[in-house]
């Protein structure tokens, strides 16, 4: 905490936030209507995505230019700081939720189906066995084959790796005000995220098309499809991000005191890629 | 360095006066006015909520299809309880945090006001949704608020409104809540350590934290519910591998906490008004601190007693039930402090302060019900009842309702600069505390005696409770009209009020002019 102005900064008001408020109402309430078999649904999603769009680009952009016109002090700095983390607390949390589900079907809902609650087993589907991955119960003439750790989940693997590597070495160029540096490391891991992505689009395409494996693929497809892919959508948002503080590196936005926009993605990259190691061990592997 | 300071000045400058019209309500970033803003909904939505309780009791009047559809009345009771919870109760506590957070740790505002100013305005984005679905083929959602599957599955067009309704009503919270905690963490004025906080603040600290960590297992639990509609998967479906009995697990595990972010701002508010019109300091602060985070960190680990019934394993059901009685330990704790505070102090009866009183007896009713749902024995005859029913009302509106009115009465002063009607204060009060224990104690006996709970017609031996529950219902709902007028009475004028308000009161909100000024502290104050 930084008092030495004896001052406190206080923000100017904002008509960004509440500008992007019937923006998302329009995009939760269309794809309400798209569900419901409502031809507007599609249009009014379209049009709510791109108001929530313009007020997340012009909000950054107020923020952006406040910081680098050297409005914040230090209070404000740590006030972000604050803010982020606790976000990306909140999103360990919502991941925390789809893992509870996997590790609750594997422990109780998949035994007690096959046995080891007899009342379940005996009033349900009687003498069946199950062992994951599975389809469950109802679909065991399903032909499809698991997605295992190895090709592309263990390549996706080092490319994430190798990506956290990147980004800190361009972390730590930054504060040492190397900028060539900065930019390589960062593009790399912009190129990396991406390629992530690519990866895992051909994966999903195989799983779909070749390996029988979808989303209504019982239990196991379910926990596939909803674990990766909110993961591959939080890759995707964390590489755009990235992308962005490239962009501003290149601009000249941040010193080697201050980059606390370089900091918060960076954050959020290394919470990605956490993730994707609980994914990989618990998903692929085990 | 020496521009940033003119800057800030510069816009502090700018921003002394409020700013008129409805774009001052629309761009805000102030606490004050933000706090406003959540209290105004909270209670317009306490009455569009109250007015779904008023068709419940209506037609729980007399038993048999009296008045509305079955299928409206299983509308009214799932809506009344979202619309009560996340739009009633949770924004006028959020409100009161905005207004008073700052007020009381000694910052100029909120460390992230933009922020603030989104998670307000998300709000009546989400009710929108929600409240729309009751003019929409089949219905609004009626298959209760806690959502289980597969009867929640089997709702109309609202049940994907439902969802997002939901997903933004938790963005809204989840960044009012960073928002908040943050503020606490970083914009104390120096001296003002952790543990010389005003205990709201302390309270609010940890239910923001709560927030942030279980409002996102709600929005991935109905996110699976969504999937499990429209995209095939099978989280909830036994065919597929799944279990339905998982979505009450993961929904619980929001749940429980869910239940003390409720209430534990108002334990906040409790603890600021006993001291004060008891002329006593607080009793027992650190273990009002230390017992609020041990009652937070219990709530994690108790969510399956909601679920005594659904054939949990055996370790299950004595782990959860212990588990459960434990949290009696630090609320007792609590109680206990409340009552050696008031103990020999030159009490004085204002109404902040009978609301405070009714707050810690009935809400230690609602607590000793609790203490009886909670083993699981016994549960498997209430679950699902009535005494389930009354055993929540009287924690949340008792408890909750009851500490959030005692605030309003004991900061409107503060707010407005004058001072409510103290006569018709009183005469809020009694009638509300008189009425709301008819509506909700014979819901006990209602239970004990087996009625369930969620059903628009009963047998017959149930009918004279009924129906004096539903007086006091009518009465209760009516009598909160009285309410409002005294608030907008007091905001409209009155006698002015003093900076201190009241004599016995402590804290930096009191050092402040009545009504605060627009930006409350620009340089910090010093806390000794």
């Amino acid at each position: 905490m930084s008092q030495a102005e004896g001052s406190y900064y206080v923000p100017h008001e904002s008509r960004w936030p509440v500008f992007g408020v019937p923006g998302i109402a329009l995009l939760m309430a269309g794809f309400s209507v798209y569900l419901n078999g409502g031809n507007w649904g599609v249009p009014t999603m379209v049009l709510g995505a791109i108001i929530t769009l313009i007020m997340t680009v012009m909000w950054f952009r107020d923020v952006i230019h406040e910081s680098v016109s050297g409005k914040y002090n230090a209070q404000v700095d740590v006030s972000f700081r604050q803010g982020m983390a606790w976000f990306i607390f909140s999103e360990v949390m919502f991941f925390g939720a789809f893992f509870g589900a996997l590790f609750y079907a594997r422990v109780f809902s998949i035994p007690w189906l096959s046995g080891a609650d007899p009342a379940t087993s005996q009033f349900l589907w009687d003498s069946v066995v199950l062992s994951w991955p599975t389809a469950g119960p109802g679909m065991l003439d399903l032909d499809y084959t698991a997605m295992g750790a190895w090709f592309l989940p263990t390549l996706n693997t080092i490319i994430l790796l190798t990506s956290g590597v990147t980004l800190t070495w361009a972390h730590h160029a930054i504060k040492e005000n190397h900028r060539r540096q900065v930019v390589i490391g960062l593009a790399l891991t912009v190129a990396l995220g991406f390629l992530f992505s690519s990866i895992q689009a051909y994966e999903y395409f195989y799983a779909w098309d070749e390996l029988n494996l979808r989303m209504d693929t019982g239990i196991y497809g379910s926990l596939f499809y909803m674990l990766t892919g909110f993961h591959g959508v939080h890759v995707i948002i964390g590489a755009l991000t990235l992308l962005v503080i490239l962009l501003r590196v290149l601009k000249g936005h941040f010193t080697a005191d201050n980059h606390f926009g370089f900091e918060a993605a960076a954050w959020y990259w290394h919470f990605v890629d956490v993730v994707w190691l609980g994914l990989f061990v618990f998903v692929y592997v085990i | 360095m020496s521009s940033t300071t003119h800057e800030a000045h510069h816009g502090h400058d700018d921003h002394h006066h409020a700013p008129y019209g409805i774009t001052r309500w629309l761009f805000t970033t102030n606490h004050k006015d933000l706090g406003v803003l959540y209290m105004t909904f909270g209670l317009l939505m306490f009455f569009i909520g109250g007015a779904m309780a008023m068709v419940i009791r209506a037609e729980l009047f007399q038993p048999g299809y009296n008045l509305v559809d079955p299928y409206f009345f299983n509308q009214m009771t799932t809506m009344h309880a979202l619309v009560m919870i996340f739009g009633a109760v949770m924004p006028a506590l959020t409100g009161l945090a905005n207004w008073l957070v700052p007020v009381q740790i000694g910052a100029p505002d909120m460390a992230l006001p933009r922020v603030n100013n989104w998670a307000f305005w998300l709000l009546p984005a989400g009710f929108v949704l929600l409240l729309a679905t009751l003019f929409m083929p089949g219905g609004g959602p009626a298959a209760g608020w806690t959502m289980y599957p597969p009867l929640v599955l089997q709702l109309g067009d609202a049940f994907p409104f439902l969802i997002f309704a939901v997903h933004i009503l938790g963005i809204s919270s989840i960044m009012g809540s960073i928002n908040i905690v943050a503020t606490i963490l970083n914009m104390r004025a120096p001296g003002m350590t952790l543990m010389k906080m005003p205990l709201f603040v302390w309270t609010w600290l940890i239910t923001g934290f709560l927030m942030i960590a279980v409002m996102p297992v709600l929005a991935g639990a109905v996110t699976m519910l969504l999937t499990d509609q429209y995209f095939g998967t099978s989280f909830f479906d036994a065919a597929g591998g799944g279990d339905p009995v998982m979505f009450q697990h993961i929904f619980w595990f929001f749940g429980h906490p869910e239940v003390y972010i409720l209430i534990l701002p108002a334990f906040g508010i409790v603890s600021a008004i006993l001291p004060t019109f008891s002329r006593k300091p607080l009793f027992g602060y650190s273990s009002m601190v230390y017992a609020t985070a041990a009652i937070a960190f219990l709530s994690f680990i108790v969510w399956a007693h909601h679920m005594f019934t659904v054939g949990l394993p055996l370790a299950g059901q004595l782990f959860f039930m212990f588990a459960t009685m434990l949290v009696a330990v630090p609320t007792g704790v609590k109680i206990f402090n409340w009552m050696a505070t008031m103990w020999r102090g030159s009490m004085s009866f204002e109404t902040p302060m009978l609301f405070a009183i009714a707050f810690v007896i009935l809400f230690t009713v609602g607590g000793l019900s609790g203490v009886m749902l909670a083993l699981a024995p016994v549960d498997l005859q209430y679950h699902d009842t009535y005494f389930v029913v009354a055993h929540f009302h009287y924690v949340l509106v008792t408890g909750t309702v009851f500490a959030i009115m005692a605030g309003v009465y004991y900061w409107l002063p503060k707010w407005t600069g004058h001072m409510y009607d103290e006569r018709l204060g009183k005469w809020h009060f009694w009638v509300s505390t008189i009425s709301v224990n008819v509506l909700f104690f014979p819901q006990h006996f209602l239970g004990l005696a087996g009625m369930p709970r969620r059903i628009p017609d009963y047998a017959l031996q149930f009918a004279e409770f009924n129906m004096i529950s539903s007086i006091g219902g009518f009465v209760f709902g009516f009598s909160q009209l009285l309410f409002v007028w005294i608030i907008i009475k007091c905001v409209r004028g009155g006698e002015k009020a003093s900076d201190q308000v009241w004599d016995g009161a402590q804290g930096l909100e009191w050092t402040l002019p009545s009504p605060a000024p627009y930006h409350s502290f620009e340089t910090p104050p010093v806390v000794r």
